[in-house]
């Protein structure tokens, strides 16, 4: 009934172009921020935060980082892990080296670092493209973990060679170490996610998105529009792996503390984030978001029905998980390639139109 | 009437300037295939100059030298004045030089929209952190770029199929799009590989229309190759005919059809 955009005549470009173009879903958008940040940090407990909500929102920076790449640029990447390893890293001896400096600025300069490190690594993409690509990003994830372990400079030379986050605040409030507080923690994270968001949304929308879709859908036809292939590649390595770059410091430093690089930022960790903007969608930051609730939420309502309600042990609960994650991969890749957004555009179609069918 | 350097008037009174591209004796070879083989030709300010010739002739080679998609091992590339050194295809764009595809090139994933504004690339300038925070200079420069696609779309009559994917649209709406994406960029060259190719004649008619509205409204300067020879000797102020890689013939439509050579190429030769 209220899915309407009849009436809602678009008088200028500017109008035209924004991001949410029918009025209920811009109001909708700005109740879910107001609901973000003025009620869930109120009411958001221990539980809640460290299950569902940071990794939420982290994974979500990462997916959008990734989609930038995969979904917008075409360059298919299996080293995530690595990079968000990179970001940690250059998170952790810049806050250690640093002490004084704002671990804000910490953060956003590890995506700096994690940017110039994706670049190095894209540079083959201009040479060697899909499959082979792939192989030589895995190359990196593997070379990255194997350089943090093997370098002891990286860990500060610590005897168990872990990296854990020292104490930093924001405002005066602890968002790492181990006296943090939940709500600090999230509002910490919820704004480098909504800020990752809306610069992922300008950069897509405009001029250097469409130079990435031009690359993504026909590089030579690019090339002879005037797009320069490897300036178009290379921003989206170094944009993406900015975003992933943040995305490793804030897993580290605000919601695990203490890292062990082969078990956190693993190959499996390039999976996750790849599976979550598949099922999500390709080529939508809405789909990053939705693809990492639909990863970050399916094993904690698995718990909720299958442990709790149903009373099955943990261990098969937790091979049911990878089952259906599977298949799901699957049934997405056969029917449906461009995820939960494309299902989600599709209802919101209907939703204009009902009651009537066309 | 060629003869003069300053230009000449055409039959139906359009006026042609000097010269804008000059290809001076070309020479393309694909290891032992001589794909073109020692030609020159000019093209003119304002004019359209069609490229013909039967199948294997190397039309589609000579527009992807001029697009600088192949570099030619022998002669030089002289465009609006000076000697264009061997440069990747987007410097080439970036000089002003415009392009569609015999196999249209769109990119499908995105919409007509999207499409056409994407060939205004090289007219863009903001850097990468002013499209970040998108308000102020990158707004502004993303409002100019879409006044000038909608100015196309219009001309073209694209207008209601603005927002559709380019995937879920007819052939020859598809060719119109691909131009629209050329026609964006205000290029001082525009080519046309084959743009009536599997068409039926109204989208001929279509088309050349259009064609001929660009160079009327635009004073686009285009180089065109087409099968079609109504088409090419309806639109065309000059023609260049090759065969097997050699030009046979360069003049007007009238002068090329008398061509004792041309008629041998199309009509073949008796051999007694």
């Amino acid at each position: 009934m209220f899915y309407r955009e009849a009436g809602d005549f678009k008088t200028s470009y500017i109008d035209d172009g924004q991001t949410f173009p029918i009025r209920f879903d811009r109001y909708r958008f700005y109740a879910v921020l107001a609901v973000a940040f003025l009620v869930v940090p109120f009411i958001v407990g221990d539980y809640t935060a460290n299950a569902i909500l940071l990794p939420f929102l982290i994974y979500a920076i990462a997916a959008i980082g990734l989609n930038i790449l995969t979904g917008y640029c075409g360059q298919v990447s299996l080293g995530t892990g690595g990079f968000m390893a990179v970001g940690a890293y250059a998170c952790y001896k810049l806050m250690t080296a640093f002490p004084e400096v704002s671990i804000f600025i910490h953060v956003i300069l590890s995506g700096g670092v994690t940017a110039a490190v994706g670049v190095l690594f894209g540079l083959p993409s201009l040479r060697i493209k899909g499959f082979y690509l792939a192989v030589a990003t895995l190359a990196a994830q593997f070379f990255l973990v194997w350089l943090f372990n093997r370098v002891p400079w990286f860990y500060n030379y610590s005897a168990s060679g872990q990296i854990s986050a020292p104490e930093r605040e924001v405002f005066g409030v602890a968002v790492t170490g181990p006296h943090t507080e939940a709500w600090a923690t999230y509002l910490f994270c919820l704004v480098f996610c909504l800020g990752t968001g809306l610069v992922a949304r300008n950069l897509t929308r405009g001029t250097l998105g469409r130079s990435w879709m031009a690359i993504r859908d026909m590089d030579i036809a690019a090339e002879i529009i005037g797009v320069n292939p490897l300036r178009a590649k290379l921003t989206a390595f170094a944009v993406s792996s900015f975003f992933v770059g943040i995305a490793g410091a804030l897993f580290f430093a605000v919601y695990l503390g203490a890292v062990e690089v082969g078990e956190v930022f693993g190959i499996q960790k390039s999976f996750l984030v790849l599976f979550m903007i598949i099922i999500g969608g390709l080529g939508s930051i809405f789909g990053s978001f939705a693809g990492a609730a639909f990863l970050v939420l399916l094993p904690v309502i698995l718990k909720l029905v299958g442990v709790n309600l149903l009373g099955f042990p943990t261990d098969i609960v937790a091979h049911f998980q990878l089952i259906i994650v599977g298949s799901l991969i699957i049934l997405f890749l056969v029917l449906e390639p461009h995820g939960i957004a494309r299902l989600w555009n599709v209802t919101r179609e209907k939703l204009r139109l009902w009651p009537f069918p066309h | 009437m060629l003869d003069d350097s300053e230009g000449y008037v055409t039959t139906d009174g359009r006026k042609i300037g000097g010269v804008v591209m000059e290809m001076k004796n070309i020479t393309l070879r694909f290891g032992g295939v001589v794909a073109i083989k020692d030609i020159s030709f000019d093209i003119r300010e304002g004019e359209i100059r069609a490229i013909i010739g039967p199948n294997g002739a190397g039309k589609s080679s000579m527009l992807n030298v001029i697009s600088g998609f192949y570099v030619p091992q022998e002669g030089e590339v002289w465009f609006r004045g000076a000697k264009r050194p061997p440069m990747k295809p987007y410097e080439v764009a970036r000089q002003g030089i415009a392009r569609t595809f015999q196999n249209i090139a769109l990119f499908e994933g995105m919409t007509v929209l999207d499409n056409v504004m994407t060939g205004r690339l090289t007219q863009m300038s903001q850097n990468i952190f002013t499209q970040a925070l998108w308000k102020g200079k990158a707004e502004k420069e993303e409002v100019e770029n879409r006044e000038m696609a909608e100015k196309i779309i219009d001309f073209l009559e694209i207008q209601r199929i603005r927002k559709t994917p380019v995937s879920r649209l007819p052939y020859g709406l598809k060719k119109r799009v691909e131009l629209a994406r050329a026609l964006v960029a205000e290029p001082k060259l525009l080519l046309l590989d084959e743009p009536m190719a599997g068409m039926n004649v109204e989208e001929k008619e279509d088309m050349s229309r259009f064609i001929l509205d660009v160079n009327d409204e635009f004073g686009t300067t285009i180089a065109l190759i087409e099968h079609d020879m109504g088409v090419v000797m309806d639109l065309s102020d000059r023609v260049v005919v090759m065969d097997y890689g050699k030009k046979i013939g360069d003049g007007t439509p009238d002068e090329v059809r008398r061509n004792q050579d041309v008629i041998d190429a199309y009509l073949g030769v008796a051999h007694d």
